[in-house]
């Protein structure tokens, strides 16, 4: 058994995958372990000269999204479908959805995918403040993923408000973009900005009035908007209070006398309608 | 009137209409512009209400003031609901604030119809030229268009948003009539054939290279379901229309729910919400599935099976079809399968060449066994026996059997 560190993220593992796999190492002879780790004192081998191994490009795609994943056998995951690819020449592995190893992988890579999409949904710009010369906005969000997405999922940004300065904080990396180039520094452990944004009270008036108190469906609300999210979101906190009433609401609609049927008010633009109507039938 | 005010009871008015989508405009981003926004993508839900439905767009009415008098329709003229209009700059500075703070993929403005439908058209044009031009807005647009409106307008419409659309409301003229006077099949029809042309022309020119001038990609429409007699066949029979002449986007189903100031012609009782759900179904089943309407539904059953979804309904009228072998099927047969989706047929295509497939490959898989095991043969199961008492089977399912998995977590974006 060898302990190697994966360092943290693809690249890092990569390189040290590379190595072990030059060196026939086995994946069952590998413990990927964090250097410092509980096993850090096990005999780290050195290295051997690495070779050039081709492996497919789908796998590099899913390696990179898994690699993301906050779960710690993924690294092992990933050594074990990269074995299997390259020293066993199971060519087809990548296809297998039926296979143990890749159902694990692709839904671990499912899961980074969707923490992206999320991350893209949820930040909540704040406007900072506004250069008085040149009129450039600088806006900070406040973000806390579940996975290590924040290089995956800052570039979107970028080509979405390449026109304004922002910082994304997350406690797992934090991105910045001032018009020129985006950055990206370690996480932080607490939101930086917490004071709302003056447009907050206007989105919250928009979240109470397009909702339909007619149609409550809280599940299918939850099951896209789980509540690990609501605590950033300025809205949320009005969910509670929208379900409690729309019962109420809706017997008030049915309770509501029908209104008669009025007469068509004289109108030219209506009378010319309604000769177009006859003609067409 | 206060802004606040003003927001509240239009975002109120324009919540009736279910589309938000904010997929497949062209590709574009703010990089190298003046503005914000980018479009292209899968499209993003910003938030969730409580109904379930996702807020991608700012959806908005410019005023619900209006001179026409649909029945199902809160803004009627002859309702008595609190009345309010935005400026175009109110919506134009509502929108970018929005969008700035990430809390919006963009604007979907739609109008009570004021004075006519060439006026109303022209304000609803003024407040997206705004965004486009004076803003260098680059965020999705989607505007709703008045079949009456000139074609010119319409055009012009098309030219700022990514996406346009016109609500067909009712299935049919009959319908109409009753709930919708002021509302005619023949001239949405004829705006949808002018758009869906003008739509195929923006694609060529797309396609020629020409990648500059921006362009709505798409229309979709609307149906409310449950508010008069028309029957689910009424329903697809219309859609597969919309789909097949006029290259709909989507069709969306809309269950007509109370609303306030209920008009006498309106029925009491609102139809159940899984009714819609069912349309929505055998609509996907249509369009992705090789499903024709006369398959789903039949003159003698008109309507839709509210217990069962319409592909479980299907295979038990077709089981002498059934079971079909998982190993050697055609994709289109595995498709007609219920409790296979098209992602996992296209799974069982790509590993069955190398595999024979048995029951706990599919359980990998994450297809629900008591669905599928009636219909499908495996390696290791044959459920000849299941079928034979078929008296028993449609029981198997009910009350309430576990969903397709029809739609995909971005059905609504």
């Amino acid at each position: 058994m060898r302990c190697v560190d994966p360092g943290t993220d693809f690249s890092s593992w990569r390189d040290a995958a590379r190595d072990l796999l030059a060196a026939n190492i086995p994946p069952h002879e590998v413990m990927w372990e964090k250097a410092g780790g509980l096993f850090s004192s096990m005999v780290c081998e050195e290295p051997p000269p690495s070779l050039r191994i081709k492996v497919p490009a789908a796998f590099v795609e899913l390696a990179h999204s898994v690699a993301c994943h906050r779960e710690p056998a993924r690294w092992a995951l990933l050594y074990r479908i990269l074995w299997r690819l390259v020293r066993e020449g199971e060519r087809h592995l990548l296809v297998m959805a039926n296979d143990a190893d890749m159902a694990a992988a692709r839904n671990l890579e499912k899961n980074v995918h969707r923490e992206i999409h999320k991350m893209h949904a949820f930040v909540r710009f704040k406007l900072i403040d506004t250069d008085a010369e040149t009129g450039r906005e600088r806006y900070a969000a406040w973000f806390e993923p579940d996975h290590y997405i924040v290089a995956d999922g800052a570039p979107f940004f970028k080509k979405r408000f390449a026109n304004m300065d922002w910082s994304i904080f997350t406690p797992k990396g934090c991105a910045h973009w001032n018009g020129t180039l985006l950055t990206l520094t370690a996480g932080i452990p607490h939101n930086p900005v917490e004071n709302p944004d003056a447009l907050e009270a206007a989105w919250r008036t928009y979240y109470r009035n397009i909702f339909n108190p007619a149609r409550l469906k809280v599940k299918a609300m939850q099951t896209e908007m789980p509540k690990r999210y609501w605590k950033n979101l300025p809205e949320a906190d009005l969910i509670e209070e929208l379900i409690g009433e729309s019962g109420q609401r809706v017997n008030a609609m049915l309770a509501e006398a029908p209104r008669p049927v009025k007469p068509r008010p004289k109108n030219a633009y209506l009378d010319k309608l309604r000769e177009q109507s006859a003609g067409e039938s | 009137m206060e802004l606040d005010t003003k927001l509240a009871i239009l975002a109120d008015a324009a919540k009736y209409d279910a589309s938000c989508a904010s997929s497949g405009a062209m590709r574009g981003n703010s990089l190298g512009g003046k503005g914000v926004g980018s479009t292209g993508g899968a499209g993003i839900c910003h938030s969730y209400a409580p109904d379930g439905r996702c807020i991608s767009l700012l959806k908005l009415l410019l005023t619900n003031l209006c001179i026409y008098d649909c029945h199902y329709c809160i803004n009627r003229r002859s309702s008595n609901v609190r009345r309010a209009a935005f400026t175009a700059e109110e919506v134009v500075k509502l929108t970018l604030d929005f969008y700035k703070r990430n809390y919006i993929e963009g604007l979907f403005l739609s109008s009570g119809i004021i004075r006519n439908a060439d006026y109303t058209m022209e304000m609803v044009i003024a407040v997206a030229r705004t965004l486009r031009e004076t803003h260098d807005f680059r965020g999705y647009i989607h505007l709703k268009t008045i079949p009456e409106a000139s074609p010119e307008l319409i055009e012009t419409a098309a030219r700022y948003a990514d996406r346009i659309s016109i609500n067909l409301e009712l299935p049919t003229q009959k319908s109409l009539d009753v709930l919708a006077p002021e509302k005619s099949i023949v001239r949405t029809q004829h705006a949808m054939g002018r758009i869906r042309n003008k739509l195929d022309e923006a694609h060529e020119r797309r396609k020629g290279g020409d990648k500059k001038n921006r362009h709505a990609t798409g229309q979709s429409t609307q149906v409310i379901v449950g508010a008069d007699a028309s029957t689910d066949a009424d329903f697809l029979a219309r859609s597969d229309d919309l789909y097949g002449n006029y290259k709909m986007r989507r069709v969306y189903y809309s269950a007509f729910s109370p609303i306030p100031e209920p008009s006498s012609l309106l029925p009491l009782k609102a139809p159940p919400l899984v009714r819609e759900h069912r349309l929505y179904q055998a609509d996907w089943l249509m369009r992705f599935y090789g499903f024709k309407t006369s398959e789903i539904l039949s003159p003698e059953t008109p309507n839709l099976d509210l217990e069962l979804d319409p592909k479980l309904a299907w295979a038990l009228r077709n089981r002498h079809d059934f079971p079909v072998d998982v190993q050697t099927a055609t994709r289109e047969t595995l498709l007609r399968v219920p409790g296979l989706g098209v992602r996992n047929v296209q799974r069982i295509l790509q590993i069955r060449r190398f595999t024979r497939i048995r029951l706990a490959d599919l359980v990998k898989l994450r297809v629900s066994l008591p669905k599928v095991q009636a219909f499908l043969k495996t390696a290791d199961f044959n459920p000849a026996s299941l079928l034979l008492d078929s008296d028993s089977l449609r029981a198997r399912f009910l009350p309430k059997p576990q969903q397709l998995e029809l739609f995909s977590a971005d059905e609504m974006r």
